[in-house]
C-alpha cells in the first residue's frame, strides 16, 4: 500500500522493540467482542492510483460542469474566475499541511497570512477588525446573532426578508436550542425591501437586525437609517455580504455603521465547489472584539524583539474556557482563507473595482436584454451582479427545461422557497466576468422558447 | 495611494545561538524575511488583467462606493514570492513527522488533490437542478455508505463542517430525540475530565449542564462514578473512545448498556477514529452518534487550521432527527437531495420510520470537498489498506511509547499498550524546567512539538500521535531527538529556556499581544510618512 511506509521486517523489529508478540496484542484493550471478525463488507482491497482516477472521473463526468454551459446561479455562491497562481500556492505543502499554528515560532507563514486576511476582510467590509475566519457565511451569520446576544444581554433577532432563506434556515436550526427569538419574514417578488418594517419592528428587547447586502432578490438599500434606528434602541446592526466582490462597487456595511459584518468569502480564491468548503468573513467594531467567535491572529514581538504573529484573545475560546466559551468552533477555513487573500493580493484595490465594474456591467446588459423576452418582468430595478425576473410562470419547471437545452439558468425562488405560491415565479439571475454576451444571448434565446 | 510603502525595515536583529555578523537584508540565506502585503503593495497595483471596455454604474444609485478601501495590490510575480516565502515559514506534514496528539497528522495523498479539482466537482453550484449534479451527489452517497459501513451505524448527516460543528450536530440530534419522547427536562451532560475542550462547549451551546466524570488512575472513564450518576436528568454522555491518553475505553458497551437503561444517549467523539479504523465499529459498542474528522482518519489536508469536515454517523435512534440536507438513492440508481421539501416522500423507506430533522445547520450540503478527498482516500486504502492503518498507527505510537519511557515518565504506561498516541508527563524534568521548553527544544531538532498540556488530566502532559504515515527510520529520528531534549531537560540545560533559537522567531510574546491587541494592520499616519 504506497501509502504505509513500514516493511514487515520494520513490523517485526518494532514488535521486539515494544516487547509484543504480534499487532493484536497491542488491540489488548478492545474486548473480543468489539473486534471486527473479518474484513470491511463489500469495500474491495487497496487500489491502484489509475483505478480511483478512473471511478472518480465517471463520477465527475456525471454533472453538468459550470464553465461548460450558459450559467447564470448565484444565491450565496458565485462563479468567479481565480487566478492560476491562487491553486498552485495554496497547495504548497508548507500551507496545504500544516496543521493550527499554535506553534508560533514556525507557523509564521500562516500566522502573517491571516493577519493580512483579518486585515483585507475589514477593509473589504467596512470594519475595525475581522477574524481568521468561520465556517461559512451561513454559520458566520448565526455566530453574529449569538454575538448580539452577548453584548446586548437581550434574546430577540428581527432577520430580514431578505435574507438567504438557507440562513435564516441555520438560525432557526441554532435559536431552538439557545432560547433566542427569532422574528422572520418572506420577501415580496418585488423591488421593495422590508426595510421600513424592519425600522418600526426595532423593540427595546431586540438584540440585533440582520439584514443582507445585497439580498436574496439581488436588491440593494442605504442600510444607514436602520442603523440609525437600531442605535437608538441600543440594538446591533448585523449586515450579511454573500457576494464580496461587490465590495468593489458598493458603499461597505460598515460605513453605513453596522456593527458586525459577516459574509461567505468564496466568491474570491474559493470556486463553486457544490457547496463547500467555503470562507465564513466575520468582521466588527473595535469595542466587540472580546465578544466575537473564532481564532484571531494578532501582531507581537519575539524575543529578540522582532515583528511577529501569534493566535490571540484565546481566553474567548473553547480550548481554553470549555464552556463559558464565546462559541464552540475550534477550527476555521484556514486554507480557503488564504486563497481568498491570495486573490484579493493580485487583484488590489484597482483591480477589485475593476472585476465588480465588469460585474455590473455585465448584469446591467443581461436584465435588459432579458427583460425584453415577452413575458418576463425585471422586479429588481437597483443591484450589484444579480437581479430577479418575474417570468409570468412558474420558474422551477422552466429552469428544469432550460437544462435540458443546456443552459443553467439561475436559481428559482420555488428551489429557494418551496411552498410559497407567491414567489413561484421568481426567477434570480447571477452575472460575473465569467459570463459571455453569447451566454446572455443563449438563456434570451432559450427563455422565449419555453416560454412561449 | 501607495500604502506605506517606505514603512518597512528589514529586522536587523540577531543574537542567541546562531549570531553571526548581521546581515544588510536581515535574511539569512534561505531564512527569508518577508514584509506584509500593506508595506510592499500599492492600491493601484493588479496581478489580474480584465477585459478592455467602459464600465458604467448605472444600477447602484446613491450606494456608489465612493471612499477608498485600502487594499493594496502585486504583480502576479510579486504574489507568488510572497506567499512562496510566507509559507517557508511554516512547519508542515510535508517536511517532517508532525505529532500532534488527536489531531492525526498523517499525509495528504495527492491523489485526492487532483480528484477534488477535477471539474465535475469542483466546479459544481449547489443549487443545479439535481439531474446536473448526480455524480457530485453520489460521492456524498458513496461517502455515506461507507462511513456507516465501517462504524457499523445506521444513517449518517453529512454537513456538519469540522468536528467541533458534528458535535453540535449529534448533541442537537440527541435534544430532538428526547424532546420527541417528551423527555426535554433530561438537562445534565455528562463529560469526562479528559474530553477535548469543543465536547463542553458543544454541550453548553445546546443548553445543557455540563458535569465532569472523574478518571481512573489507569486513565479511563471511572465506570462506577459514571453510572452512580446517570439517572432521569441525564440526558447524554459524551465519551471519547479511543480517549485522549491514548487509550481505549474497555467498558464503553458496558457504559453505554447502563446509558440506554437510563434513557440517556451515548455521544462518542470520534476525534481518535483511526486507531481502530477497519477493526473496531463503534456501533457494536453501543455508541448513539459519532463525528468522524475527515481531515484526521481519511487524510484531508489540516490546510494551517481548517477546512475540516465533521460528518456524524448516527444509531438507528437518532437518524430520523439527522440535519437537512442528506442525499438518498432509489432503486432506479437516482440520488435525491432532500432539503426542506420532500420529507415526507422519503420518510418510511430511508430512514426507518418517521423522519422529524431538527432544521439545517449551513447553507449548502457540507464540505463537498473534504468528501471527494475522503472517498479517494477510501478507495485508494480498500478493506485491507484501512485495517494496515489502524494497525501501523497503534504500532508506530507503541513503539515511541516503549522506546522513551526510560526517560520520560509514562503515567500509563504500565497499564498495558497504548492506541495511536503515547502519552508523557514533565514529573521528571528538572526544577524549573516545563513540558514548554521540551516543546521549544524540539522545535529547533527540526520537529514539530506534540501537544502540550493536554489532556488535563496528565501534568504538564506531552501528547505523541505519529501516525502511521512514518517510516521506521523517522521514528527512530524524533525518538532519538525527543530523548537528546528530555535529557537536556532533566540536566537542566539552561539554553533550552531560550530555545528556539534557529526558528524564523524565537518565542513570540503572547502576554502582550492578548494585552493590547493589534489584529489588522494599520496604515502610518501622514505626519509620520513625511518625516522620513
Amino acid at each position: 500500500m504506497r501509502y504505509l511506509p513500514l516493511t514487515p521486517a520494520d513490523r517485526t523489529e518494532m514488535l521486539r522493540v515494544i516487547g509484543a508478540e504480534s499487532i493484536d496484542a497491542l488491540f489488548d484493550d478492545v474486548p473480543e467482542a468489539a473486534r471486527l471478525s473479518g474484513t470491511i463488507e463489500g469495500l474491495p482491497d487497496h487500489a491502484t492510483e489509475l483505478s480511483v482516477e478512473r471511478h472518480m472521473t465517471a463520477l465527475a463526468r456525471q454533472n453538468t460542469v459550470a464553465g461548460e454551459v450558459p450559467f447564470f446561479l448565484g444565491a450565496g455562491a458565485y462563479r468567479h474566475h481565480v487566478p492560476a497562481s491562487v491553486d498552485h500556492l495554496i497547495q504548497r505543502g508548507e500551507f496545504l499541511t500544516a496543521y493550527t499554528p499554535y506553534q508560533p515560532e514556525i507557523a509564521q507563514g500562516t500566522l502573517q497570512m491571516l493577519f493580512e486576511f483579518q486585515t483585507q476582510v475589514a477593509r473589504l467590509l467596512g470594519t475595525d477588525v475581522a477574524n481568521a475566519s468561520m465556517y461559512d457565511g451561513s454559520t458566520a451569520c448565526w455566530e453574529a446573532i449569538g454575538m448580539a446576544r452577548r453584548i446586548t444581554r437581550r434574546g430577540k433577532a428581527i432577520l430580514s426578508s431578505g435574507l438567504h432563506p438557507h440562513y435564516v434556515s441555520v438560525a432557526k436550526t441554532m435559536a431552538k436550542y439557545t432560547g433566542d427569538v427569532l422574528e422572520t419574514g418572506t420577501p415580496t417578488l418585488s423591488a421593495d425591501t422590508d426595510l421600513d418594517a424592519l425600522i418600526a419592528a426595532i423593540d427595546d428587547d431586540t438584540s440585533c437586525v440582520v439584514v443582507q447586502y445585497p439580498d436574496i432578490l439581488g436588491r440593494i438599500a442605504d442600510l444607514q437609517p436602520l442603523a440609525d434606528a437600531c442605535h437608538a434602541k441600543k440594538a446591533l446592526l448585523i449586515a450579511v455580504v454573500t457576494e464580496p466582490v461587490a465590495m468593489g462597487a458598493l458603499k461597505s456595511p460598515g460605513e453605513m455603521d453596522a456593527d458586525i459584518v459577516v459574509g461567505e468569502g468564496q466568491s474570491l480564491g474559493v470556486g463553486l465547489q457544490f457547496g463547500g468548503p467555503y470562507v465564513g468573513l466575520f468582521g466588527c467594531k473595535d469595542k466587540y472584539v472580546r465578544q466575537m467567535p473564532g481564532r484571531l491572529c494578532g501582531e507581537t514581538v519575539d524575543a529578540d524583539g522582532r515583528r511577529g504573529f501569534v493566535l490571540t484573545l484565546s481566553t474567548r475560546e473553547q480550548h481554553i474556557r470549555r464552556e463559558k466559551a464565546t462559541s464552540n468552533i475550534c477550527t476555521n477555513s484556514g486554507l480557503c482563507a488564504l486563497a481568498f487573500s491570495i486573490h484579493m493580493t493580485l487583484l488590489g484595490e484597482a483591480g477589485l473595482r475593476r472585476l465588480a465594474g465588469l460585474n455590473h456591467a455585465g448584469a446591467c446588459h443581461a436584465a435588459d436584454r432579458l427583460a425584453q423576452v415577452p413575458g418576463v418582468r425585471l422586479v429588481t430595478p437597483r443591484f450589484f451582479n444579480e437581479f430577479t425576473l418575474d417570468l409570468g410562470q412558474e420558474a422551477r419547471p422552466v429552469v428544469r427545461a432550460l437544462a435540458d437545452r443546456g443552459v443553467l439558468a439561475g436559481v428559482s425562488l420555488g428551489r429557494l422557497y418551496p411552498g410559497e405560491d407567491s414567489l413561484a415565479n421568481g426567477l434570480v439571475v447571477a452575472v460575473t466576468e465569467t459570463t459571455t454576451p453569447e451566454d446572455v444571448e443563449a438563456l434570451a434565446t432559450a427563455l422565449e422558447e419555453v416560454l412561449a | 495611494m501607495t500604502i506605506n510603502q517606505s514603512g518597512w525595515k528589514p529586522e536587523m536583529a540577531v543574537k542567541g545561538a546562531d549570531a553571526a555578523a548581521p546581515t544588510f537584508t536581515g535574511n539569512k540565506a534561505l531564512m527569508l524575511e518577508e514584509p506584509l502585503i500593506f508595506e510592499i503593495g500599492s492600491t493601484e497595483t493588479t496581478g489580474v488583467d480584465f477585459a478592455e471596455g467602459d464600465v458604467k454604474h448605472d444600477r447602484l444609485g446613491d450606494l456608489t462606493r465612493k471612499a477608498p478601501i485600502g487594499l493594496p495590490g502585486l504583480s502576479e510575480p510579486e504574489t507568488v514570492r510572497h506567499y512562496t516565502r510566507l509559507s517557508r515559514q511554516n512547519y508542515a506534514i510535508d517536511l517532517g513527522l508532525f505529532p500532534l496528539g488527536s489531531c492525526t497528522m498523517k499525509h495528504n495523498p495527492r491523489l485526492n488533490e487532483r480528484m477534488a479539482r477535477l471539474p465535475g466537482f469542483a466546479d459544481v453550484h449547489p443549487l443545479q437542478p439535481v439531474d446536473t449534479v448526480q455524480g457530485a451527489l453520489g460521492v456524498i452517497n458513496e461517502l455515506a455508505h461507507w462511513l456507516i459501513t465501517l462504524t457499523g451505524m445506521h444513517g449518517v448527516a453529512m454537513s456538519p463542517k469540522a468536528g467541533a460543528h458534528g458535535e453540535l450536530c449529534g448533541i442537537l440530534c440527541i435534544k430532538a430525540a428526547l424532546e420527541a419522547r417528551g423527555e426535554g427536562h433530561r438537562k445534565v451532560v455528562l463529560v469526562p475530565e479528559s474530553a477535548h475542550g469543543t465536547n463542553p462547549a458543544t454541550a453548553a451551546f445546546a443548553g445543557f449542564t455540563v458535569e465532569d466524570i472523574p478518571a481512573t488512575a489507569d486513565g479511563r472513564v471511572d465506570t462506577a462514578a459514571l453510572k452512580a450518576r446517570l439517572g432521569p436528568d441525564v440526558a447524554a454522555v459524551m465519551i471519547t473512545n479511543p480517549n485522549t491518553c491514548g487509550l481505549f475505553e474497555r467498558d464503553l458497551k458496558d457504559i453505554s448498556d447502563a446509558v440506554h437503561a437510563a434513557g440517556a444517549y451515548v455521544y462518542c467523539d470520534g476525534a481518535n477514529f483511526n486507531a481502530i479504523v477497519g477493526r473496531v465499529r463503534p456501533g457494536d459498542l453501543g455508541v448513539d452518534a459519532m463525528h468522524i474528522n475527515l481531515h484526521k482518519t481519511f487524510s484531508t489536508p489540516h490546510g494551517g487550521g481548517g477546512p475540516g469536515s465533521g460528518p456524524v454517523v448516527l444509531s438507528e435512534a437518532l437518524s430520523p432527527f439527522a440535519p437537512l440536507p442528506y442525499t438518498a438513492r432509489t432503486a432506479d440508481g437516482h440520488v435525491h437531495l432532500i432539503e426542506e421539501e420532500r420529507t415526507e416522500e422519503f420518510s418510511n423507506e430511508h430512514f426507518g420510520g418517521k423522519l422529524d430533522s431538527f432544521g439545517r445547520m449551513t447553507a449548502f450540503h457540507g464540505q463537498m470537498g473534504m468528501f471527494t478527498r475522503a472517498l479517494t482516500y477510501i478507495l485508494s486504502h480498500g478493506a485491507d489498506g484501512l485495517k494496515q492503518v489502524a494497525e501501523d498507527a497503534v504500532l508506530n505510537a507503541n513503539y515511541v511509547l516503549r522506546s522513551l519511557e526510560d526517560v520520560l515518565d509514562a503515567p500509563f504506561g504500565s497499564a498495558g499498550p497504548c492506541m495511536h498516541e503515547a502519552l508523557f508527563s514533565d514529573s521528571n524534568l528538572a526544577e524549573g524546567f516545563s513540558t514548554l521548553d521540551v516543546a521549544k527544544g524540539l522545535i529547533d531538532e527540526g520537529f514539530h512539538p506534540m501537544t502540550v498540556y493536554f489532556p488535563l488530566v496528565v501534568h504538564g502532559a506531552m501528547l505523541v500521535e505519529p501516525t502511521e504515515t512514518e517510516s521506521k527510520a523517522a521514528l527512530d529520528q524524533f525518538i532519538g531527538a525527543l530523548r537528546s531534549v528530555a535529557e537536556r531537560a532533566k540536566a537542566g540545560d539552561a539554553s533550552l529556556k531560550s530555545a528556539p533559537h534557529f526558528a524564523p522567531r524565537a518565542r513570540l510574546d503572547e502576554t502582550r499581544a492578548a494585552r493590547k491587541p493589534v489584529l489588522v494592520w494599520k496604515d502610518a499616519e501622514p505626519q509620520a510618512q513625511a518625516a522620513e
